[in-house]
């Protein structure tokens, strides 16, 4: 954050704490737009903290990839790129009860951009095996609630917790989303085909929407959706892009390991 | 005793399915408990609206409605945001399957088939986004007229203390 640091420079000056205003603020959005919080929800809290500081005519225009904020009258603009984008809603929490607790003039601007720092670099998640799990039991649960048959529920365990291991091991090999995507629905699909070659599974069909669940851009279509009509137009029609593209790098990876195997 | 057994299997594995997304989500503990039992109501919901009246448009629209307002008074009382609770509820509804539907048959060479799923999944999670904004709004309309109501009773009561200070 350069205006942050630079500022110390021009401590006395009113401009200076404007810039450091500005800095916060992006700092914030950065943090909730890299962890899944809504379009409208990541401006709104940057204007409130400006706000708060008692800099009003903060204006911000947020897209998935990037934070445009300015302030009109004091020739302060930021631009931050967003690069990678996740779902981690543990950070989100944490940055609204700051900016709660900021709204209510108990934060400090420094305390607050120490605390941003803290709450950016943390590393606290649930650990990969629980995700595993979690996706492989999440599968099995839709299996049962699109009215599956009961010894589908094993195939369904094992594909859901091989696809989203795949997505977490194979997103550090190469940072390409659709490339983890694609690979980890062709394992989905060849272990449905063979538990059904092999006896164990009934429906194919049902095993494998089962098992893709944890990695369909359902939230996404349903998020890019809400954001047009609110009136993120920009936001939505991208991120309904990322969504189609995600559908079809599923899509194709589990027909190719049907039609293949 | 048949309808029995189908809430129940189909109460636990929606609240487990809702929990587990929540974990995925790095959801903290606390609001993934919370989520869950909005989630579970919701498919139930969702569940027989869809089965009795054979719409899943309208039972997709109830259901979230339901978790939009569920979710704003749980992020209201835990001081949580809203996304918190709404993502992990609309998890069972979002047209997930219907989305790798989409696709498989579009690989498949079936594009007639693949188009009709698509409209069906822009439909559905259109009817998913009008029931959370209709409900957030809702909810914005109801704590306006709460809040324009203790106003008035706070300027009555004031006025009448005048009131009565002026007759002394």
């Amino acid at each position: 954050m350069n205006g942050f640091l630079g500022s110390y420079k021009r401590k006395d000056s009113k401009e200076g704490f404007v810039h450091e205003v500005a800095a916060v603020c992006v700092l914030t959005g950065k943090i909730l737009l890299q962890n899944g919080a809504e379009t409208y929800r990541v401006e709104d809290t940057m204007n409130r903290i400006a706000n708060s500081f008692s800099v009003h005519d903060a204006q911000s225009f947020v897209t998935p990839t990037g934070i445009i904020f300015s302030i009109e009258d004091h020739d302060v603009t930021q631009l931050v790129r967003i690069k990678n984008r996740g779902t981690n809603l543990r950070k989100v929490t944490q940055v609204n009860t700051l900016s709660r607790r900021v709204a209510h003039g108990e934060v400090s601007l420094k305390d607050l951009h120490r605390d941003l720092i803290q709450i950016d670099r943390s590393t606290v998640m649930y650990s990969n095996s629980l995700q595993i799990l979690a996706a492989a039991i999440a599968s099995s649960c839709f299996l049962l609630m699109f009215l599956g048959k009961w010894q589908d529920l094993l195939p369904a365990f094992i594909a859901g917790g091989a696809g989203q291991a795949g997505m977490i091991y194979l997103h550090r090999l190469a940072k390409v989303k659709f490339f983890s995507e694609f690979m980890s629905s062709i394992f989905i699909g060849m272990i449905a085909l063979v538990s059904v070659k092999l006896g164990f599974g009934v429906e194919m069909n049902k095993i494998i929407i089962g098992a893709v669940m944890p990695l369909v851009p359902g939230v996404p279509i349903t998020n890019a959706v809400r954001d047009i009509m609110a009136g993120d137009l920009v936001a939505g029609l991208s991120k309904s892009a990322e969504a189609g593209l995600t559908a079809f790098a599923i899509g194709i990876g589990v027909t190719a390991a049907i039609v293949l195997g | 005793m048949h309808l029995f057994v189908v809430i129940t299997i189909q109460s636990i594995t929606s609240y487990l399915a809702t929990c587990a997304f929540g974990i995925i989500f790095n959801i903290p503990f606390k609001p993934l408990i919370h989520g869950g039992l909005i989630g579970m109501i919701a498919w139930l919901i969702y569940f027989f609206l869809f089965h009795y009246s054979g719409n899943d448009f309208v039972a997709t629209f109830a259901a979230s409605f339901v978790i939009a307002l569920m979710s704003q008074i749980f992020a209201r009382l835990c001081k949580n945001p809203v996304i918190l609770y709404s993502v992990s509820g609309i998890i069972p509804l979002v047209p997930g399957g219907l989305t790798y539907s989409v696709m498989s048959r579009a690989v498949d060479n079936n594009y007639d088939v693949a188009i009709y799923f698509a409209e069906k999944v822009f439909v559905l999670s259109g009817a998913i986004a009008m029931g959370l904004i209709l409900a957030e709004v809702f909810y914005q309309i109801f704590e306006k007229m709460k809040h324009h109501a203790s106003n008035k009773m706070a300027a009555g009561l004031f006025l009448s203390k005048k009131v009565k200070h002026f007759s002394k």
